[in-house]
């Protein structure tokens, strides 16, 4: 195995292109064993593919790098054995009843009691009872759950989930992430593309990806921290007039509505302020200073790299 | 459903017959998907039941170059005029000689011809004494059509040949006696040929078209990449997603063979076990064949149509609606390749002749053959990535 050094995912400079179209560019990722390891990036920016590069699903163009110690170009084979992956598209058998494809997951996976596994895992999941129902029949929640169930069933070592939560309600996406922090306490490394800032916030580390490019990787702290971003919150009446007024002035990098607040961010401290100064004592308006959201930090990422990269 | 409440037991995993264990799983799936697909379940039945009430009457053409044995007690001037008349009518054509009756109904039995011409000792002799001696004509009825037609032109034929002989002269009527002997089928009853054939081209099309659709429709459904995600093989996979439908191809071919009996009257001379295992092989060839097409096409519309490219030949060179031995040579070529023929000939053979293992070897290997060229074709083309 590893020698125990405590890395789960070790890989350098991944590339890949599909159609001459690069998807993922030079990506370099370390996730420590036992963690949770979010993945976050607009859509189309290369999560997937890297996920599927990490399980052996496809081939990188360059690059080289071990999962659970395993060579991910060499031991496939062995690396399935021992990792779990949910893809973002419910992929059991619609057609199997909930018992029938665990018991099919236990079967590939070679447990010695096929039956006994996916029974522990009825009841674990909590699905006691709907036992016999066709998978396809299940609602959206039931069905993350039983693909979180099956891809665990074979105790892996890594859970490579993408996108588990898309279209779940907050109830079952709480309970889900309950699942994962379990999972995580017993051991497993868990790395999870999301969409959703506050599941971001629940993981041990983040990297955001945009265009094929990891472009920070940290704790959340650290992410915002590092991102050198200055952000005020505005509150008050009359916020889009502000929005138009202060849109592409010098220092201001990003304007962006919160519900009833504005944030209005920038790196650098000096344009911002001058740039805003005309605002600040204007009757009607709050103004504090705040640190700058995840998506704030995020967002003008995204932005930043848009004029990088495209 | 959280972790703390119900840890889960952990269990052993287990690497020994790694490989059954895996096939096994495929293959229960499969079973329990077909169960659940229950207008496939019904077509399983309906299909050979439509196509036998279909397919009652037979087609008719004309064939020539029969493939035809002269068994030659006698080798004289007569003799050689006569079979050089029977060979100018461009029905027979004449692959061997033998001189042992034995060998005579070995060819027969086996397939190799479908005509057999026996010149009795004392032939030449006997016409000069006027004793009006027997030609014996023995012609392989399994495939009425054209034994029939090939029969019925004998009389005429030689006589008027022989007109020119310098033996004969021209005589007021048959020098000899020609006793047409309608081997296995004496009837020409149609049905006979038919079922046997249909027991072929029913389980050529629904194997076929089962397996071409196993992969494409994973794909399409978004589990292949579950499915490829975790420790399986293409061998695996392969097996199965074919061996569940082995089953399926025999309850069709029972279905078929036990409706001929009882509706047609068809008779299964040989060997049934004999028959059930060369069943076996050919359900397996095209289940092969059929995952095969399902690892190159890209969807499942294509998998049908790559399906009909390989069933029309199927149906139109084996030997099925047209004479074999009619066919040009280059259609002959193409029908070997495809395992209907083989699979024709082989249950023709055995449930209306009674033919044995020995005569339908060839066969049989080929059938072996064309599976294993499929199932290698299919493993390699198995894609285990997804890129």
């Amino acid at each position: 195995m590893n020698g125990g050094n405590g890395i789960a995912i070790d890989v350098k400079g991944l590339t890949k292109s599909f159609g001459g179209r690069e998807v993922v560019h030079d990506l370099s990722m370390q996730v420590k064993r036992g963690s949770i390891y979010g993945f976050l990036g607009p859509n189309g920016s290369g999560k997937t593919t890297t996920i599927r590069i990490l399980c052996g699903l496809l081939t990188p163009d360059s690059g080289e790098g071990t999962c659970l110690g395993y060579d991910i170009r060499r031991d496939a084979d062995k690396i399935k054995r021992q990792v779990g992956y949910m893809t973002q598209r419910f992929s059991l058998y619609q057609d199997l009843s909930v018992r029938e494809n665990l018991e099919f997951v236990a079967r590939l996976y070679g447990l010695a009691d096929a039956r006994g596994a996916a029974r522990d895992m009825i009841k674990r999941l909590g699905l006691s009872g709907r036992e016999e129902q066709l998978a396809g029949e299940l609602s959206g929640g039931w069905k993350q759950r039983l693909a979180l169930g099956a891809c665990t069933l074979p105790s892996p070592k890594l859970l490579l989930l993408d996108e588990p939560t898309a279209g779940v309600d907050p109830k079952a996406r709480r309970d889900f992430w309950n699942e994962i922090h379990a999972l995580a306490a017993e051991g497993l490394t868990v790395l999870v593309s999301t969409h959703y800032m506050d599941e971001a916030e629940r993981c041990h580390e983040i990297a955001y990806i945009a265009y094929g490019h990891l472009l920070t990787h940290g704790t959340v702290e650290e992410v915002i921290a590092g991102s050198a971003l200055t952000t005020y919150t505005v509150t008050g009446d009359e916020l889009n007039e502000l929005t138009a007024a202060l849109a592409g002035k010098p220092g201001v990098d990003m304007v962006a509505p919160f519900g009833t607040s504005l944030h209005v961010s920038g790196r650098d401290v000096a344009a911002l302020e001058s740039s805003i100064a005309p605002w600040r004592d204007k009757s009607g308006l709050h103004w504090h200073k705040s640190s700058p959201s995840l998506e704030d930090v995020f967002i003008e990422l995204m932005n930043r790299s848009r004029d990088n990269f495209q | 459903m959280s972790a703390i409440d119900h840890p889960t037991p952990a269990h052993e995993v287990r690497e020994r017959f790694g490989f059954w264990k895996r096939s096994y799983a495929m293959l229960i799936k499969e079973f329990i998907q077909l169960r659940r697909d229950r207008v496939s379940f019904a077509m399983i039945v309906m299909l050979p039941v439509m196509q036998l009430m279909l397919f009652g009457y037979a087609i008719n053409t004309t064939p020539h170059n029969l493939p035809s044995a002269v068994l030659l007690q006698e080798d004289s001037d007569l003799a050689r005029s006569v079979l050089k008349a029977l060979e100018n009518t461009k029905y027979f054509r004449f692959l061997y000689e033998v001189h042992d009756v034995d060998d005579f109904d070995n060819l027969l039995k086996s397939g190799k011809v479908l005509f057999g011409v026996e010149i009795p000792r004392g032939f030449e002799r006997a016409v000069r004494r006027g004793d009006k001696p027997a030609l014996l004509v023995a012609a392989d009825a399994t495939d009425p059509v054209a034994a029939s037609a090939a029969l019925g032109s004998l009389g005429m034929v030689v006589q008027t040949a022989l007109k020119h002989d310098l033996y004969i002269g021209d005589p007021p009527e048959m020098p000899f006696e020609i006793r047409a002997h309608a081997r296995y089928n004496p009837a020409a009853n149609s049905s006979l040929n038919i079922v046997p054939g249909l027991v072929g081209t029913i389980l050529t099309m629904t194997m076929l078209i089962f397996t071409a659709l196993s992969v494409t429709r994973e794909v399409e459904r978004g589990t292949m990449e579950a499915l490829l995600s975790m420790p399986i093989k293409p061998v695996e996979v392969m097996f199965g997603k074919i061996i569940p439908y082995v089953l399926v191809g025999f309850v069709q071919a029972f279905l078929i063979i036990g409706i001929g009996v009882v509706m047609f009257g068809v008779p299964v001379l040989g060997n049934l076990f004999l028959l059930a295992l060369l069943s076996t092989l050919f359900i397996t060839t095209n289940l092969s064949i059929g995952y095969t097409i399902s690892t190159v096409v890209q969807n499942q519309l294509q998998a049908m149509q790559m399906s009909m490219m390989f069933f029309l030949p199927s149906i139109l060179l084996s030997g099925f609606m047209f004479p074999f031995a009619g066919m040009p040579a280059w259609a002959q070529y193409l029908g070997e390749a495809l395992p209907l023929t083989h699979y024709l000939r082989i249950v023709r053979a055995i449930m209306l002749k009674g033919a044995t293992m020995q005569n339908v070897r060839f066969d049989a290997l080929a059938l072996a053959a064309l599976m294993l060229v499929a199932m290698t074709i299919a493993v390699t083309r198995f894609r285990r990535t997804l890129d």
